[in-house]
């Protein structure tokens, strides 16, 4: 049986002025169904890329992406998406922002289903009462959990998040680390986040990637198989601590490399 | 109290104004042929009342039947331009060449080509003197709609058009307001040139053209007024509008 999202030997350059700047070199990931994937990396290193790749938002050059058994050539209706930026629709409410996938999605779907699918998402996010309020209305902290809900809301089969946590204060992410654990639970997903935070990699993750510098190519695999959810106090745990240690370790690999690389 | 408060620095300030107006002329002596006191305005309105109200009418239907069309027409090219790169590349310089010619100068360009059309002149002349604004601004709001915003839905396999009503289109909004608040005044102006330049007996321009061949400087001055006062019920009809559509986009109101 073929995992859920499979992406092989993918290899890909932008063109810029300056010539093609590769960013992918011969990348293998898969991960399989209901499983959570991590990938870290250097900054810059084509993390990015990666999830539009999957996203069927760009062609890789070579290589193939598939989910699902079927390869991916454009955009499919079964991926969620959350970014750094929650892209709130200002002019909606949180409710109307939640329900925005399922007009795609499922236009025949009633409103009433998707109003109430809605709520009870947002229920589990910890913003019932919220559900009528402007975007401009909320903290930071709670649009990126709307912005979740919005990416769950239409049951997809793989969730990209690039760097969601990334512009919250510390006590906020770990907020939404746990709320990642309960959603997962209560609406299995399978995912890949992109993220340069390796405390959350090792607590969010079953298997963490580490990607070189550009062109990024796996550079080392982590399998943590505690199962979910899990407590963030496993992250002051001496398992954990010699994970981050050994994750940290890798990036400074991977960092070393960019001198020589080109 | 409060909005008492509010309102009497500014009706203090015009009256004051209008007193020294007044004692001006009075002191002066100046005779209504050579200028105007506020007192001789209300006779004016109530003299040319008829005339007031046809006139009014003309200005403003024209006036807002141009901008119609600049909003129709400055949309559509904001939105080729801000979709695609070449086309905006190519047509940018082109209007801004276009925008910099005083329209004054092609008023009566337009009143010789279609000669005797003159609501067609007068549309013409305030839909190409409002369109630019608009144009501008909904092409640079379509063109840094930043790429997220895009792809929550290009991912879910949404058509281009669908990406356009739910997303670009209303993120669009406050710009494209801001620019039709321009474009209102504009429109205005462009109606009063041909009415004033070209005067075919039709609209405020052609009774303060009136006023002015007769040295009647009441009927002048009490055009100005109306004038004034059209304008604002014009530019606040926008602001409703704004209100009604791109409400969302005000954070002081939450």
């Amino acid at each position: 049986m073929a995992d859920l999202v499979e992406i092989k030997g993918v290899t890909h350059a932008y063109r810029t002025k300056a010539g093609p700047l590769p960013v992918l070199n011969d990348l293998t990931i898969s991960i399989p169904e209901g499983e959570f994937c991590a990938v870290v990396g250097p900054s810059g290193c084509g993390k990015s890329t990666l999830t539009r790749l999957i996203a069927g938002l760009m062609k890789p050059d070579s290589g193939e992406v598939w989910l699902h058994g079927e390869r991916v050539k454009s955009p499919r209706k079964t991926v969620g998406m959350a970014f750094q930026n929650p892209v709130m629709l200002e002019w909606r409410t949180i409710l109307e922002n939640v329900m925005l996938p399922l007009e795609i999605v499922a236009p025949s779907m009633p409103r009433a289903r998707r109003e109430e699918r809605a709520r009870q998402l947002l229920a589990l996010v910890g913003l019932s009462g919220f559900e009528g309020k402007r975007p401009s209305q909320l903290s930071g902290g709670m649009r990126q959990r709307a912005s979740l809900c919005r990416a769950i809301v239409h049951k997809p089969e793989v969730l990209i998040m690039d760097e969601p946590f990334g512009a919250l204060d510390a006590f906020t992410r770990e907020d939404l680390w746990q709320l990642m654990h309960r959603l997962r639970a209560e609406e299995p997903f399978t995912a890949l986040l992109i993220t340069h935070d390796l405390r959350e990699s090792v607590y969010l993750a079953d298997e963490v990637i580490v990607l070189s510098d550009r062109p990024a190519r796996v550079q080392y695999r982590m399998r943590i198989d505690t199962p979910s959810p899990r407590p963030i106090e496993m992250l002051y745990e001496p398992d954990s601590v010699a994970r981050l240690a050994i994750l940290r370790e890798q990036i400074e690999i991977a960092q070393g490399r960019s001198g020589g690389a080109h | 109290m409060e909005f008492l408060r509010k309102a009497a620095p500014p009706l203090i300030a015009i009256a004051l104004i209008l007193a020294f107006w007044e004692w001006l002329v009075w002191f002066k002596g100046w005779p209504t042929y050579k200028m105007a006191a506020p007192s001789d305005l209300w006779p004016a309105f109530w003299k040319y009342r008829t005339l007031f109200v046809k006139m009014g009418w003309e200005t403003l239907w024209r006036t807002v039947v141009g901008l119609g069309v600049a909003v129709v027409f400055g949309t559509l090219l904001g939105m080729i331009m801000g979709f695609s790169r070449l086309m905006r590349d190519a047509l940018y310089p082109v209007l801004v060449g276009f925008n910099a010619i005083p329209k004054a100068t092609v008023v009566p360009v337009i009143a010789l080509i279609f000669i005797g059309q003159h609501d067609f002149n007068t549309i013409l002349i305030a839909f190409m003197i409002s369109f630019f604004p608009i144009a501008v601004s909904v092409s640079i709001g379509l063109s840094t709609l930043e790429p997220e915003y895009r792809d929550i839905l290009r991912a879910l396999g949404a058509s281009r058009l669908t990406i356009f009503w739910k997303i670009a289109l209303p993120k669009t909004l406050p710009e494209f307001f801001g620019a039709l608040k321009v474009a209102v005044t504009l429109a205005f102006i462009g109606t009063n040139l041909m009415e004033i330049v070209e005067p075919h007996g039709r609209g405020l321009g052609a009774l303060f053209d009136s006023g002015k061949i007769n040295a009647d400087y009441p009927l002048m001055f009490a055009v100005l007024f109306a004038l004034a006062f059209l304008g604002i019920v014009l530019f606040y009809f926008v602001v409703l509008l704004e209100r009604i559509f791109a409400g969302w986009a005000d954070r002081s109101a939450s």
